[in-house]
């Protein structure tokens, strides 16, 4: 049964990735939409960081001195200004360290 | 013009970083696999067959947890149902190719790899052989997934848990995205998903991640109409 459930859980993922690639012709999309899909890693990954960021293991909001904001802040203005991917990483994994082993 | 060789490198390259947060985030879930008392080869299974991490995840807890198969099926679709999204944005690129390649390729679309490729191919439309830029990132990617998951399943959590490691997800997304802060129509609508996410984490079957995409792209779709 798990592996059956495996299998369809894989094959879910694979139509996710390779649906609109292969059976969308991109002339069908009109130019509002196109303008609309630049904002798809803008929509996308902060979905991803926010709650990562903000949330606890448990799903529930963390205090505004936890670690991983401070961390998150170190990493956004770094990022902004250096523009480097290494950089923007490593300056949030320092400071959130930092405040954890140090403070 | 580049090779496909010299533009399968840069892919890597551009994906390097990210390696940051992947592999011990592959070795994580191999541990947790093994934690909740899946086998070595069913474990290994979900990084070859399902190959998305954080829905691996889920999908194995939520079995463990006595859920049924359906609710774990279903949060699998769910989770990893902004791949749409990328194949939407992907396939004005992917477009020439044949449709074995698109078959092919479209295995290794992950978030980190979509995101450095399309930002390579917006600066490249020009160039030919630019899929091999995803290649580059996706293979990568999918290589240190597989390495990493093994890892994880054979010598446990060698990854210290006191680290936080999983902090190391947002931060590479943040790197992702750094440059979009400067836009302020982009800022408005991540501000906006991120909220979105946020309030609904909780939301059932992890939904939040179909929820908040769908309601950032709608107030994307409003700005385009205000500045109109």
């Amino acid at each position: 049964m798990t592996w059956t459930s495996i299998f369809i859980a894989g094959l879910i993922t694979y139509f996710t990735r390779m649906g609109m690639v292969t059976l969308i012709d991109k002339d069908i999309f009109n130019e509002n939409f196109k303008k609309i899909l630049n904002y798809v890693p803008s929509v996308v990954f902060p979905s991803i960081i926010f709650p990562g960021v903000l949330l606890d293991d448990y799903g529930s909001l963390v205090a505004i001195t936890d670690p991983k904001i401070c961390g998150a802040l170190t990493a956004i203005i770094i990022g902004y200004f250096s523009r480097n991917v290494i950089l923007t990483i490593i300056s949030g994994l320092a400071s959130y360290w930092f405040l954890i082993f140090i403070f | 013009m580049l090779s496909k060789f010299q533009i399968f490198k840069i892919g890597f390259f551009d994906v390097a970083p990210h390696l940051l947060s992947v592999i011990p985030f592959g070795i994580i879930f191999g541990a947790i696999g093994i934690e909740l008392g899946f086998d070595p080869i069913m474990t290994y299974a979900t990084s070859l067959i399902i190959f998305g991490g954080a829905s691996q995840i889920v999908f194995l807890q939520l079995l463990s947890g006595g859920a049924s198969s359906l609710i774990a099926i279903t949060s699998v679709g769910v989770i990893n149902s902004r791949h749409l999204l990328y194949g939407a944005v992907l396939s004005e690129y992917l477009n020439k190719l044949s449709f074995i390649k698109k078959l092919f390729i479209s295995y290794f679309i992950v978030d980190q790899g979509f995101a450095v490729s399309n930002i390579y191919f917006k600066k490249n439309k020009e160039q030919n052989f630019n899929h091999y830029h995803l290649l580059g990132s996706g293979i990568t990617l999918w290589l240190c997934w597989q390495i990493s998951t093994i890892i994880g399943i054979y010598l446990g959590s060698i990854v210290p848990e006191s680290l936080g490691l999983k902090f190391a997800i947002p931060l590479t997304f943040i790197a992702i995205i750094i440059n979009e802060l400067r836009k302020l129509d982009h800022l408005m609508v991540m501000i906006v998903s991120g909220l979105v996410a946020t309030f609904f984490y909780n939301a059932p079957l992890k939904s939040y991640i179909l929820i908040s995409p769908l309601i950032g792209l709608f107030s994307a779709y409003l700005i385009i109409k205000f500045k109109k």
